[in-house]
């Protein structure tokens, strides 16, 4: 054989077509066909042209060429839309592509949902032999590995229960638990993380972490970017149906974070006159800036960065109060800090900030700024002047990749010391 | 194993695909028979239940009110019966395998199998029913003290042409219900108008071989056996009652060459629409 990739893809390209007339279904309706028909024979040619151009064609996937190598564990990244479903959908033949080809060397099992055909009339024995065709295995296979599905999905009462009367929880193990005992050659696996609790998520992540160092070759799409990182060797980037990176998957997953989160911390007003504020203060920027060595505004967990607030004041005889309120995306206030109150002068200044690395956890953050005049009087109220995200680039791996639910995400030292032994070891 | 994936190349592959996922099949038509005999308690009593009431209600109307009689010595019950055993499933399976895609839309929008296996899944299922049936007909056999001779031997002939048109229609009736999701409307019409334009509560020969229309000669019974369910009905007559009923070679031959085009048609449509089952489900 000429080379080792198992999957080698090449120029390939999927359209759809989409009408733009009336509102956009998903199907078409015969009631709607023999109405246009219909309407056809009244109508002169010249508007059934029109109408036929009504329909456009659109590329969730153009020119994709790339190759993996038996045994590479592939993270597949980019937005949601950007055509990776696509791509899966094309690698496990449940879609033809419109263009180009795919070289598969390999048997492919695809787990694009956890569950797939799972009947809830059906007991958790029947299911499993059920589930596992549909994944492909076959039955011998499945009476091989059955004990030990049932072992790792921890429902070994309730095998001849319908699974219409399993807890999600019971439900979603035993699905997991089937496609973790696939054994293809080539296995693609899309967003089956996104379910079960956190408990069943380092499961999952452990199991998926056994596959990938088993040899077997995989290909994972996912958002979760931790996960990614610590799967993957490699990463696709697609964008807007194109692949535009293909290489080392840490630098794909930073470069993929900044393009995600590097516009959102900057807010600058350079015109007194119209930035907000009231007749005594205006503000002219509040900018987030991480303080790393690099040149990207891309703000780990790790990194230490400042609040910076420009801000004109307009009248000094009044005395102002900055407090800034760190909203987290789910509303809690992290913290609230501010500069004491004191008179400045008429003219321009600058306030900065520093927070330190290893503060907040991952996720995104909101600044509230609240401006109180003379210590009783809130002059001036904008929430979220400044948005931006801490992402988890995993400097800090862990076993467990998900994010953890905390609100600050410090380090903080453990003192382990043995106090006394009980073991055998004491008298040697 | 090497697998190529390009525009167009499906095709090539198909029936070796369809071996290799035999499996699959199987299994799949399990789980729709599990599951049908499950989810009621009387799922077998509603297979008994229906045609024994068509039956009795038949017999009837058209024995009793409307004066027709059977060809020969045979019970009334027994000519509705025989034509109602192919009719229920030809129906069911029909209906059945019209709604098989869309039901099954979560495994074709997931996985890859050549989806051909979901429309034969269903006729077969209803053929479990068909078989729950022919157990009623055998009692309804000894309750009139009828034996059938060696004419029996050939149903399952007229099973498999049952079975062949059921499955060319299906096909036809699920590619059109993916592809236009109105048209499940119109199935239980069709079904309406096929019960009414088959013989199944009276006997073929009711229909007049030559119709007189302003002087024109109409083969009535020939255009009439074009409904494939005519040749399938009085096939089953035939071979249940004693070769008593009627049986004309040339219907017969019409309506399996009906069937054969509806089958070729259906599999060619169907095909044609599967490509893209997955993007429109």
């Amino acid at each position: 054989m000429k080379n080792d990739a198992i999957i080698s893809v090449e120029n390939l390209g999927k359209k759809y077509r989409i009408s733009h007339q009336a509102e956009r279904q998903r199907y078409t309706a015969l009631r709607d066909v023999l109405a246009n028909k219909v309407k056809g024979l009244f109508q002169n040619r010249k508007s059934e042209i029109e109408n036929q151009k009504s329909v456009e064609d659109f590329w969730a996937l153009q020119d994709v060429s790339f190759e993996v190598k038996r045994g590479e564990v592939v993270g597949i990244i980019g937005r949601n839309g950007a055509g990776k479903s696509t791509l899966l959908k094309i690698l496990s033949r449940i879609t033809e592509p419109s263009t180009g080809r795919v070289d598969l060397r390999g048997r492919v099992a695809s787990l694009l949902e956890v569950g797939t055909g799972f009947h809830p009339e059906l007991t958790g024995r029947e299911n499993v032999f059920l589930n596992g065709a549909i994944l492909g295995m076959s039955r011998a296979e499945i009476r091989r590995k059955f004990d030990e599905i049932v072992a790792f999905a921890e429902v070994e009462k309730f095998l001849d229960t319908p699974v219409k009367r399993y807890s999600s929880g019971m439900y979603v193990r035993l699905a997991f638990a089937v496609a973790a005992h696939l054994e293809p050659e080539i296995l693609i696996v899309d967003e089956v993380l996104a379910v079960g609790d956190a408990q069943f998520q380092k499961k999952c992540l452990g199991k998926m972490q056994d596959v990938s160092k088993g040899g077997r070759t995989v290909l994972f799409v996912s958002h979760n970017m931790v996960a990614v990182q610590t799967l993957c060797h490699r990463a696709l980037w697609l964008r807007d149906g194109k692949l535009i990176a293909d290489r080392d998957v840490a630098p794909v997953v930073a470069d993929y974070l900044r393009g995600f989160h590097g516009q959102d911390d900057i807010q600058q007003w350079d015109d007194p006159k119209t930035a907000p504020g009231n007749d005594a203060l205006r503000i002219r920027s509040v900018r987030l800036i991480p303080e790393t060595s690099g040149d990207d505004n891309l703000i780990s967990m790790q990194t230490p960065f400042r609040i910076e607030t420009e801000f004109w004041v307009l009248d000094a005889s009044r005395q102002l109060h900055f407090t800034y309120h760190l909203l987290n995306d789910q509303g809690i206030t992290v913290l609230t800090t501010g500069f004491p109150m004191q008179v400045h002068p008429v003219g321009h200044h600058k306030a900065v900030c520093h927070l330190p690395g290893n503060l907040l956890n991952s996720g995104g953050y909101s600044l509230k700024l609240l401006v109180v005049e003379n210590g009783n009087k809130v002059t001036y109220i904008r929430e979220s002047i400044a948005s931006f995200t801490v992402v988890d680039i995993a400097e800090r791996k862990g076993s467990w990749m998900g994010r953890e639910p905390s609100v600050v995400r410090p380090i903080l030292n453990w003192n382990v010391e043995t106090l006394k032994t009980n073991s055998s070891s004491t008298h040697n | 194993m090497h697998l190529i994936l390009e525009p167009g190349r499906a095709e090539k592959n198909y029936w070796r695909d369809l071996w290799r996922y035999r499996e699959l099949f199987i299994i799949l038509a399990w789980r729709d028979i599990t599951v049908r005999y499950k989810q009621t308690v009387i799922g077998v009593v509603w297979a008994v239940i229906r045609p024994l009431l068509t039956t009795i209600v038949f017999t009837v109307v058209f024995s009793k009110i409307a004066k027709l009689s059977a060809p020969g010595a045979i019970p009334y019950a027994l000519l509705v019966m025989a034509a109602n055993l192919p009719w229920q499933f030809f129906a069911t399976a029909m209906s059945e395998s019209s709604n098989s895609l869309i039901g099954n839309a979560n495994l074709i929008s997931k996985i890859y199998f050549p989806r051909l296996i979901i429309p034969v899944g269903s006729v077969i299922t209803s053929f479990v029913d068909f078989l729950i049936t022919l157990g009623l007909m055998a009692a309804l056999m000894i309750w009139f003290q009828f034996v059938p001779d060696w004419r029996l031997f050939l149903l399952p002939a007229f099973m498999i042409l049952a079975f062949a048109s059921a499955f060319g229609i299906g096909l036809w009736l699920c590619a059109l219900n993916v592809e236009y999701r109105d048209f499940r409307y119109i199935v239980p019409f069709i079904v309406q108008f096929g019960f009414f334009l088959s013989p199944v509560g009276f006997s073929t020969t009711r229909v007049p071989e030559h119709w007189l229309w302003h002087g024109f000669d109409i083969p009535a019974r020939l255009i009439y056996s074009l409904n494939p369910m005519v040749g399938v009905i009085e096939g089953f007559r035939w071979s249940l009652l004693r070769g008593e009923s009627s049986f004309q070679v040339s219907a017969l031959s019409i309506s399996v060459f009906v069937t054969v085009v509806l089958c070729a048609s259906g599999i060619w449509y169907f095909r044609k629409m599967e490509r893209t089952f997955a993007d429109v489900i």
